[in-house]
């Protein structure tokens, strides 16, 4: 039986590690892609029809690359560094349900890798441990854009993390469970049991705290390149670099998961859609309104982001903590 | 018009002075800022118009350049040519020299001779495209509009030497048969109404 458990837990995690890292490079063509259009332009054209294969033509460009290791860099934390950022982010996924529960030739699946009953925990927790990757490549690059860069990680973790946390903690109240699949469950009455409903302000501070977590635009200051040139990576080239290309795409469809089962109804079913399809279906939304808010909007200072964070964001959360409380009571 | 009018440097009716935004002192000032900011809705604004330009169809303002290309302006300066006369087919150019006078950074050289007919004719012409700054001066310079600058900018070649030899500048005779050889409509070119100007030569003194 134990050995029955292992081998599921294997495959499903050789599943998850592939699907999603397949998603997480064709988000890096759809990116291209979406804010071509959005700017003007046409994005990648030669590569296959309409550029879909411009994906492999840069998966061949990334793996042969000359992997470039600075003399005075210190080498075995500079090597070692792209590893936390996909790690950390594949990690996490751990404890997400993608689907709802689906039987194949009589055996039920579960596809969620761990139902441990602190995932939210363990799969914020995890996401943060994943900043180590830009902190240590950062200070071991001896370049001082990825030095800066560096600082700026410390800066945004310590700036986006007490937003989510408070920003969650007013729906787990709620809720009375930290599992991911209670939270799921919790919203099955169909649309207008969705939390974001009862819990508009924790969404609205969730999600910006996402951008700041995943380094997208409006919070993108740890790799600004008008600034900092590169951030952390800027020594980095090959796939050493392509990692965390990965780690940062494999952490935004983390937090779309996240929010999607969080706020949006997870993957219950709505009206005839089935839940697999409606999850599908938010977390491309998701993914798409980084993109969208990527092409649109400018980047704030750190000085800024700490500001918005600390005191606006927080004392928002707060403020709607005490109300949940005394709703609840 | 007066001195005093060129001397005036009192442009305070003309000018609007623009002294910045308003900084704001108090907090309840800074917190009215901050508040107007977030509810005003310009960053829904931003959102809205990039959408809407996704969605636009054939507003890119890419050029796919090996498959498309731009049109040069009549008066774009590329790569020069040199014209055969519309009606014999002969070179225009008559050896007078001020293109290579005129050329600032010394990049054209001319050699004539004299033909048996004791006409002025040109042995020889290059322009080393290693130096010329494509200021237009020969163009401008040249009585026969001889020398022109054509719109050709893709050269790219394996010697040095290449696009700034006669034969490679002068109209090829087959070209100029099939009547391929565009006038240069840039500066010195007749005008499109020139024939209406031509006038008899008044020949009763």
């Amino acid at each position: 039986m134990e050995w029955a458990i292992i081998i599921e837990t294997v495959i499903k995690a050789v599943i998850v590690l592939s699907v999603v890292a397949g998603m997480a490079a064709f988000a890096t063509f759809i990116e291209r892609k979406v804010l071509a259009y959005m700017q003007r332009r046409l994005g990648p054209m030669n590569v296959g029809p309409h550029g879909v294969l411009q994906l492999a033509a840069d998966g061949i460009k990334l793996f042969t690359k000359e992997d470039i290791i600075p003399q005075h860099a210190v080498k075995p934390i500079f090597k070692i560094a792209p590893v936390i950022a996909p790690a950390c982010a594949f990690t996490a996924m751990a404890a997400v349900p993608f689907f709802p529960e689906f039987t194949v030739f009589g055996y039920t699946v579960t596809p969620i890798i761990s139902d441990i009953n602190v995932g939210i925990l363990f799969v914020m927790g995890v996401a943060s441990a994943g900043m180590y990757a830009p902190l240590l490549a950062g200070m071991s690059s001896t370049n001082k854009w990825a030095l800066l860069g560096a600082a700026r990680t410390v800066i945004q973790l310590l700036s986006f993390e007490v937003v989510s946390g408070l920003s969650l903690l007013a729906p787990i109240m709620m809720i009375g469970s930290l599992s991911l699949i209670d939270i799921n469950d919790y919203q099955i009455g169909g649309f207008t049991s969705w939390l974001v409903w009862k819990q508009p302000l924790a969404f609205l501070l969730f999600v910006i705290a996402g951008f700041a977590e995943t380094n997208r635009t409006p919070f993108d200051l740890i790799e600004y390149e008008a600034e900092i040139v590169s951030g952390y990576a800027t020594d980095y080239s090959g796939m050493r670099w392509g990692l965390f290309f990965v780690g940062e795409y494999a952490n935004m469809i983390t937090v779309s998961f996240l929010v999607s089962i969080m706020f949006l109804g997870g993957y219950n079913p709505l009206w005839i859609i089935p839940g697999a399809i409606m999850i599908l279906i938010k977390i491309s939304a998701f993914i798409f309104l980084f993109l969208w808010v990527r092409a649109a909007w400018p980047h704030v200072r750190p000085d800024q982001l700490m500001w918005l964070c600390w005191k606006v964001l927080m004392p928002l959360a707060l403020i709607n903590i005490l109300i949940t409380g005394i709703v609840l009571i | 018009m007066s001195l005093e009018q060129f001397t005036k440097r009192d442009v305070s009716p003309e000018y609007i002075f623009y002294e910045g935004e308003t900084k704001p002192k108090t907090g309840w000032e800074f917190f009215k800022r901050g508040f107007s900011r977030a509810i005003k809705g310009e960053l829904f604004v931003g959102l809205w118009i990039v959408l809407r330009e996704m969605f636009a169809k054939g507003n890119t303002h890419t050029v796919s350049y090996p498959q498309e290309k731009i049109a040069m302006a009549p008066r774009y300066r590329a790569i020069h040519k040199l014209l055969r006369l519309q009606e014999s087919g002969s070179e225009r150019c008559i050896g007078c020299g001020l293109c290579e006078k005129i050329c600032i950074s010394n990049c054209i050289r001319i050699d004539t001779k004299i033909d048996k007919n004791s006409r002025k004719e040109i042995s020889q012409y290059t322009i080393n495209f290693g130096r010329c700054i494509f200021c237009g001066y020969c163009a401008e310079v040249c009585p026969e509009l001889a020398i022109v600058h054509s719109g050709d900018y893709e050269n790219a070649s394996e010697q040095r030497a290449h696009y700034g030899l006669r034969e490679d500048m002068l109209t090829p005779l087959d070209e100029f048969k099939a009547k391929k050889q565009q006038e240069f409509p840039g500066f010195g070119a007749i005008s499109d109404d020139a024939d209406s100007f031509v006038k008899k030569t008044p020949l009763a003194y």
